[in-house]
């Protein structure tokens, strides 16, 4: 349930308020709800920016709510619909991991029992004691051809292993910035592993 | 329009409408959980399966256009299939609680089930378990048994206009709440409760208390307001148990405000059971024959005019013509019925009716509210003007404090000199007005019952003629009372005779003998030390603690009686109880009291008296139908327009949930207000 303390106000700070005008103006005249999400992803990132834990507290839903002139349970529902958005704190790395299908064939058991390895999380949902890393498990990252995947914050590390996923996390946890995003096992884009099969140079299509 | 067939019946209906419309139109019953036809279509529920010819897949009906041509099945194999399908899916994860269900008997999934459902389950998984939030003192929350139709969703943001309920999660973990916990602020929140299919909403303070079959269940009108709501009293042995709405198109729809609803429990406290008389100040109980006595010999040792009566709010008709009759023989002209003092020429029916009709309102493009604040006078009028309000092209001014009435107001001013400058035109809202084609204006209490209330009167009547507002085919001039028997009592005219006095002169000492027929709202400290004061009521409220008399009457839910709201639609409830003790209806009370004087009345039944009342005032022969005043008469009532005082117009209700006898003695009510109005309840402590 709701163990964390929840901040009791929240204002846009400049960065963000120049994000906020730029979503609202994308829409319509009398259709600014529509910028809902945007100005949720704005607080989420404002609060990342400042607390260093990207989460959208209550008082931001309000907020987004009075600037959009909606109800608040309007903004409250659209909140929890998404899992991108986290209404309770998270780590400074948050850690995504693909459970679906594709990912869970291709291993991502693996990647789950690394993550839980590294930062001492139990389960789906926790935060681990040092604050570094919440777990979390989610549907289908549109990932597949690089299965499994770990998403950590807005980027995707793909073709994980438990080493490699290990490795991943401890560099996280000695405080190493996060690497590039992508393949960890350098496959360039959604190639196939082995060779380039397609898009050879070849002129005359195969016949 | 639109011809389609419905198993091989044809029927013609409007483009646009949808085929469960259409299935309706020939008949054939479509079950639905979501579908509301008050509310939008969210088409969540899929309970409403039907087929349509050259559709491959069974179709929602709800939310499906109709087309011409099309030919409809609603009992086919395959739809019985489907929706034996969709049910088993709603009672995965619903309760199997029915036996400690408050629902039960009365609820449309248990009454589906009995059409679509398995005799068994086949679900073994666990079922899902949600938390219970608090949503207040009056609804009752059990999430677990909700099924996610979202009507009470749909009802808080669309018809009461107070957006405070939500789905929030998805998939399975999904919930419908506020989110954050809070009391409902809605003064409709219990119609969620008529609403909800399932039992997941239920009413709080009659909860574990009766099942829907044990219940008596009594037609009536509703008299905490003078919307003249219909109202169905469900009670078992001497008891009403719950008061739920009835469907009038024309009043309510098919609405019910909360402290109509829930002070109930009122009805049960407080209760003058047995007469009383005050010797040597203090009361003590008596016998009808004492009280009797001791009223005749004091009315016959006092000159008639210094007797006065003064009629309250919740009062039928039928009584007040008693005590207006009673006192006419006893040649006293002291009768008022307006004991908030909102005194102002009610010599035509036109000058104090809500004219253009609640149904009316849906046809006026513009609107301007006068010293009212109708969401807490008249919620469920409010809420008629708020459906105005959604469907577009409607502007509404206000004048007054700036309550939220769930619609977009403007603000033209806090006091009667807003009127001056829409009527000299230097307030914008004046274009609007002039724009409009059916503008009305609402003049409520707050702007009446003040010293100055005949001149704001002629003022706002002033204004309905300058801006068009009465014409051959509409009459947007409308008075919006807050007290149920108000305009009953204008129309058999409760009011000062000739060289008669009114409330205000009645008070302080004005008269010797004060006859207060459930007058509760009056100041009491102001009646004059030596005034001799009988009551005549239900409750033991204000005016009870000052009398020196108490005649016991019976409460609306006690006595047949006619209540005319406020658009001056004359309507009939009926007794669903008898009255507790010694207590009896009021027009009997007068009735063998004017036989102890020796100036009987002349009717003996009800059937005589209500047919003295037609004959005496033909008005009252057309009951329920309102025939709508065109706005012709342009002849503006008496008042002073200089006499206009600048003050700003105060609210008349304090708070929504305790105004009268009934709801103050309402532990509910109590709640309520401790609830929402947190310095009031402590105040009171």
């Amino acid at each position: 349930m709701n163990t964390h303390i929840e901040p009791t106000d929240f204002v846009f700070d400049d960065l963000a308020e120049g994000a906020v005008t730029k979503a609202i103006a994308r829409y319509p005249a009398g259709k600014q709800a529509s910028a809902v999400m945007a100005l949720l992803d704005i607080a989420q990132r404002q609060m990342e920016r400042l607390t260093g834990s990207a989460w959208v507290p209550r008082v931001a839903m309000d907020a987004v709510a009075q600037r959009l002139g909606i109800a608040a349970v309007r903004v409250y529902e659209m909140a929890t619909f998404y899992t991108m958005y986290n209404t309770k704190p998270v780590g400074k790395f948050h850690l995504q991991v693909c459970t679906t299908t594709p990912c869970w064939l291709r291993g991502s058991d693996e990647v789950v029992a690394s993550c839980k390895k590294v930062s001492g999380i139990e389960d789906f949902g926790q935060t681990s004691a040092d604050g570094l890393f919440t777990m979390t498990e989610v549907e289908c990252l549109g990932g597949c051809v690089n299965a499994p995947i770990l998403q950590i914050n807005d980027d995707y590390y793909e073709d994980l292993d438990a080493a490699r996923t290990e490795a991943l996390l401890n560099g996280l946890k000695s405080g190493a910035p996060l690497p590039p995003a992508g393949s960890s096992i350098g496959r360039q884009a959604s190639a196939p592993v082995t060779n380039q099969t397609a898009l050879l140079n070849n002129t005359k299509p195969v016949e | 329009m639109a011809k389609v067939t419905v198993d091989g019946i044809e029927v013609e209906i409007a483009n646009g409408s949808s085929v469960l419309q259409a299935a309706e139109a020939a008949g054939k019953e479509i079950p639905r959980f979501c579908y509301h036809e008050r509310l939008s279509v969210a088409g969540n529920c899929r309970m409403c399966l039907v087929e349509i010819e050259k559709i491959p897949k069974p179709v929602a009906s709800c939310g499906q256009p109709v087309a011409d041509g099309m030919v409809i099945f609603t009992d086919t194999e395959n739809v019985r299939k489907s929706r034996r399908g969709v049910m088993e899916f709603l009672l995965i994860n619903h309760p199997l609680d029915c036996p400690i269900c408050d629902q039960g008997g009365e609820c449309d999934l248990q009454d589906e089930a009995v059409s679509y459902g398995r005799d068994t389950s086949r679900y073994e998984e666990g079922k899902r378990a949600v938390a219970q939030p608090d949503w207040g003192p009056l609804v009752k929350t059990t999430m677990t048994r909700c099924i996610h139709c979202t009507r009470c969703i749909r009802f808080s943001t669309e018809i009461a206009g107070v957006p405070e309920l939500g789905a929030t999660m998805r998939g399975e973990s999904m919930q419908v709440g506020t989110y954050v916990e809070k009391a409902l602020s809605s003064e409709l929140s219990g119609n969620l409760i008529d609403l909800c299919p399932v039992g997941a909403l239920t009413s709080k303070p009659y909860a574990y208390t009766a099942r829907s079959w044990e219940l008596r269940k009594t037609d009536s009108v509703d008299v905490l307001d003078a919307v003249g709501t219909n109202i169905r009293i469900d009670a078992r042995g001497a008891e009403v148990l719950r008061i739920l709405p009835r469907l009038n198109d024309d009043v309510n729809e098919e609405w019910l405000g909360d402290k109509s609803r829930f002070s109930v429990d009122g009805l049960k406290r407080r209760r003058l059971d047995r007469p009383w008389l005050r010797e040597n100040g203090k009361l003590r109980a008596a016998s009808w024959e004492e009280v009797f006595a001791a009223v005749t010999n004091k009315i016959k040792s006092t000159t008639p005019d210094r007797i006065g009566a003064i009629a309250g709010d919740l009062v039928d008709v039928e009584s007040m013509l008693a005590l207006k009759e009673m006192f006419t023989s006893l040649g006293s002209p002291n009768l008022d019925c307006r004991q908030d003092g909102a005194v102002f020429d009610a010599s035509q029916r036109g000058f104090y009716l809500f004219n253009t009709s609640i149904a009316g309102i849906e046809e006026a493009d513009a609107l301007l509210i006068i010293g009212s604040n109708s969401r807490h006078e008249a919620p469920v009028l409010n809420a008629r003007i708020r459906k105005r309000w959604l469907a577009g092209n409607f502007q509404a001014g206000l004048i007054g404090v700036a309550h939220d009435l769930t619609y977009a107001t403007t603000h033209v001013g806090a006091g009667p000199d807003a009127i001056a400058a829409l009527l000299d035109g230097t307030h914008p809202f004046a274009e609007v007005l002039k724009a409009a084609k059916k503008p009305m204006l609402i003049l409520g209490a707050g702007a009446l019952a003040r010293p100055d209330g005949a001149a704001i009167h002629a003022a706002a009547w002033k204004l309905a003629a300058q801006f068009n507002m009465m014409n051959d085919d509409w009459h947007g001039f409308n008075v919006l009372h807050h007290a149920a028997a108000r305009t009953g009592a204008l129309d058999i005219g409760f009011l000062p005779g000739p060289e008669g006095k009114a409330t205000a002169q009645m008070l302080g000492g004005g008269v010797d003998i004060l006859w207060l027929l459930g007058a509760d709202a009056l100041d009491t400290q102001a009646i004059g030390a030596d005034t001799f004061v009988i009551y005549q009521g239900h409750h033991g409220d204000a005016g009870a603690a000052r009398a020196d008399v108490i005649l016991p009457g019976a409460a609306y839910t006690e006595k047949d009686g006619t209540y005319v709201n406020t658009e001056g639609r004359v309507q009939q409830g009926f007794i669903a109880v008898k009255p507790p003790g010694d207590a009896r209806e009021d027009w009997r009370i007068l009735r063998a009291i004017s036989a102890y004087m020796g100036h009987a009345l002349r009717y003996d039944t009800l059937q005589e008296l209500r047919a003295h009342l037609v004959q005496t005032y033909p008005g009252f022969a057309l009951t329920g139908e309102l025939r709508r005043l065109a706005g012709t008469n342009l002849t503006a009532p008496a008042g002073d327009l200089a006499a206009v005082s600048s003050a700003p117009f105060q609210p008349v209700l304090q708070n929504y949930y305790q105004t009268d006898p009934i709801s103050r003695a309402s532990p509910t009510m109590a709640a309520c207000v401790a609830a929402h109005y947190p310095t009031l309840a402590e105040a009171a402590e």
